[in-house]
């Protein structure tokens, strides 16, 4: 904290390997006082390894991190002081009750005694567990032992905070109230660094990283990654049977990319305006019953799909 | 420092107590096992299961299995008259000796000539098999002397009362009873303490690291130290909760006599703690899992229980593991319970054991310190 306009978290070529297997792999990251950085990528892509690096858990096979000025390899006691963390695990005592949860963990702490009562009732309050101290946190319902989870981790009102997939298995409306809590700290300065694997939520961070086999694919805002990526227009395809419909538009010639989205297919045409028709005659000719067929615009997924895909290509290549 | 340490004990105690099953489990089963191996662990062999055949069916040959019955090693549970039911009892482990008297076995102890006693045993059971037969060496020794004598003293009642015979004298020390409970009561009380400790200190840390709370305390500022201390001291003291507890049941339900002091008891106790803690620590440190915990829990309780005097002497060891027994905290522990039990000694006789175990719980818990890192990998 020496100087105060050093980005607080500064990533420079960070390197995990388990044995032979590299999980985190030359990773370059900056980010400012007060910024959401949201770390996307699906199971296995090194999204918790680099975290816990951050958090100076695990030690960086190479390369360097600094974490509120400090080197997390050589001082990792110093940045343990000026972090909070939410594992991707739930991690508070379900056998103990709120208030002893938020008491051992302010303890740990050290919070003093005089601001103690008013971080507790701070709490209480965010997490809408007023009145409900003495319940055991193993009964609480997952949306409120997350909120708990974040007061615990904040309870030292730390600038620099890490929250692996903190609303895992979390309900719509409480991951919504989640997220809120979260801007309301980025907005008091605050510097998140958040996992997640859900897209949507992808759209409430300043910034986002795109990681795929431990590497950075790419990164920047919401907007910025969904002109970028998509060469090309989106169309939806509502059509049965599914399975068929993919292989057929998998080798039309204009055709870029088709995937399967939920109970529909995303193509990639050079101009959907052009392309819908002859998709439209090129399925029906072949026995598909095409209910739906319009342009849309890109969601993250599907910049995500689109990226992973030229990654993994390029990979084998 | 002190905020975060009394931070950790009070969540520990309050983990320990909070429900009354894990309160029970802290103190129940101990005892329980206590009353049990109190009673099952002894060295006497008594009540060995016996089949009996007696083809003579004489005055004689009843007079010899009334001894049998009459004795308090054998169980007379079976009168056979068929050699072939033998196998069959023995085969399902209903008995473990059978004895055989033959036809004319009478008419030749009258005749002067030798006459048989056939001993079948178990010889799988091979402890038992072998005390059986000395006991059955015994009673049938007694009983060729008497009817010697009976005879002797039919024909000349004279040279009778000049027979000379030797009688032990004897002169136990400490135990006077020769009672083997005096004997493994205190041993047991030394493999419960070994056994609670061990897996409660192991599998408090083992749990944390399993249900991913430890990866949260780790991120903190706490110190290992403080983080060590807060996990040990609740079983410290609860060690030496179960130590006073099963040690009261020794005396007061076993009777055992406590002939030396508490206190030398109680140093004893805590230098053992110490050293079941370090272990406790140390294996929570090789284990990711309670399940591997639990391995390398028994692949320590085992031997270190087998290899510590409990029931068989050091000195009947094979040399070499009879050095390795210099590195077991239970053996010296064992030293300690005996001797302040059944001797009375104090520290000017039991100071070697006692900075033994200092030493090996110093080793134990400054290694089990060091190889706990604030860290995943
Ligand atoms: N301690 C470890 N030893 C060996 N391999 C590990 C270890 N921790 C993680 N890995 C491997 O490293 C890779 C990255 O794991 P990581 O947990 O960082 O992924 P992630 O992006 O967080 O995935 P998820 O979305 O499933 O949480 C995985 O293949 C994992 O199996
Ligand atoms: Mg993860």
């Amino acid at each position: 904290m020496t100087d105060n306009d050093a980005p607080p978290v500064i990533v420079r070529d960070l390197v995990k390997r388990f044995g032979d297997f590299v999980a985190v792999d030359r990773i370059n990251l900056e980010a400012r006082r007060g910024e959401i950085v949201g770390f996307l990528g699906p199971n296995g892509a090194g999204k918790s390894t680099t975290i816990r690096m951050l958090c100076g858990l695990l030690r960086p096979t190479a390369g360097q991190a600094l974490v509120a000025g400090y080197d997390v390899a050589r001082e990792p006691e110093r940045v343990r002081q000026r972090i909070g963390y939410m594992s991707q695990k739930f991690s508070l005592y379900n056998d103990l009750r709120v208030i002893e949860n938020i008491r051992f963990f302010a303890s740990l702490y050290e919070v003093p005694d005089s601001v103690l009562k008013e971080r507790v009732s701070w709490i209480l309050d965010m997490a809408g567990l007023s009145g409900r101290k003495s319940t055991l946190t193993g009964t609480l319902p997952s949306g409120w032992k997350q909120r708990l989870a974040l007061g615990c981790a904040v309870l030292h009102r730390p600038p620099i905070l890490f929250l692996d997939e903190p609303t895992s298995g979390v309900d719509p409306i409480s991951r919504r109230q989640f997220w809120e809590l979260i801007h309301t700290m980025a907005a008091e300065g605050v510097t998140v660094l958040v996992t997640t694997h859900y897209m949507d939520e992808a759209e409430y961070c300043n910034r986002l990283v795109l990681i795929f086999q431990g590497r950075i694919v790419a990164s920047g805002s919401p907007t910025e990654l969904k002109q970028r990526a998509m060469t090309g227009e989106l169309v939806l395809v509502e059509c049965a049977p599914l399975g068929l419909a993919l292989d057929l538009l998998r080798q039309t010639p204009d055709v870029a990319d088709a995937a399967v989205f939920g109970n529909a297919l995303h193509v990639v045409v050079p101009e959907a305006r052009t392309m819908i028709p002859r998709l439209r005659t090129h399925l029906s000719q072949h026995g598909v019953i095409v209910a739906r067929m319009e342009p849309i615009r890109p969601s993250l997924e599907d910049v995500f799909v689109s990226l992973t895909a030229a990654q993994g290509a390029g990979g084998k290549a | 420092m002190l905020g975060r340490l009394r931070g950790m004990l009070i969540k520990e105690f309050i983990q320990v107590f909070r429900d009354k099953r894990s309160r029970f489990l802290l103190f129940g089963p101990p005892v329980i096992q206590m009353l049990v191996f109190g009673y099952a662990a002894t060295l006497e062999i008594r009540h060995i299961p016996t089949a009996v055949l007696d083809f003579d069916n004489s005055q004689v040959s009843r007079d010899l299995l009334s001894r049998f019955t009459a004795s308090p090693y054998f169980d007379v549970r079976a009168r056979l008259n068929d050699r072939r039911q033998i196998g069959e009892l023995i085969d399902r482990g209903d008995v473990t000796v059978a004895l055989q008297i033959h036809a004319g076995f009478a008419q030749d102890l009258r005749k002067g000539r030798t006459a048989r006693l056939q001993v079948i045993v178990d010889s799988s059971v091979s402890n038992t098999a072998l005390i059986a037969v000395g006991y059955v060496n015994q009673i049938a020794g007694r009983f060729s002397q008497d009817y010697q004598r009976e005879r002797l003293f039919s024909t000349s009642p004279l040279v009778q009362s000049q027979l000379p015979s030797i009688v032990l004298d004897r002169r136990p020390w400490f135990n006077t009873d020769f009672d083997s409970q005096w004997f493994f009561v205190p041993g047991v009380i030394g493999n419960l303490i070994l056994v609670m400790v061990v897996s409660l200190t192991a599998f408090a840390v083992v749990r944390e690291r399993e249900i991913g709370t430890l990866e949260q305390i780790m991120v903190t500022p706490i110190g290992r130290l403080e983080f060590i201390l807060g996990k040990t001291v609740p079983f410290f003291l609860i060690g030496l909760l179960d130590t006073t507890l099963i040690s009261l049941v020794g005396t007061l339900w076993f009777g055992v006599p406590l002939r030396g002091s508490i206190g030398v008891l109680a140093i004893g106790a805590i230098l053992f703690i110490l050293c079941m803690l370090g272990i406790g620590l140390f294996i929570s440190t090789i284990s990711m899992t309670q399940q591997q915990a639990m391995v390398s829990g028994f692949f320590f309780n085992m031997p270190a229980i087998t290899f510590s005097g409990f029931a068989t002497p050091i000195s009947s060891m094979p040399e070499f593991m009879q050095w390795l027994t210099y590195l077991n905290p239970l053996r010296y522990f064992l030293d300690v319970l005996r001797g302040v039990y059944l001797k009375g000694v104090g520290l000017d006789v039991l100071w070697p054991q006692m900075t033994a175990m200092g030493v090996l719980g110093l080793v134990m818990l400054t290694i089990s310190v060091a190889r706990f890192h604030k860290s995943l990998d």
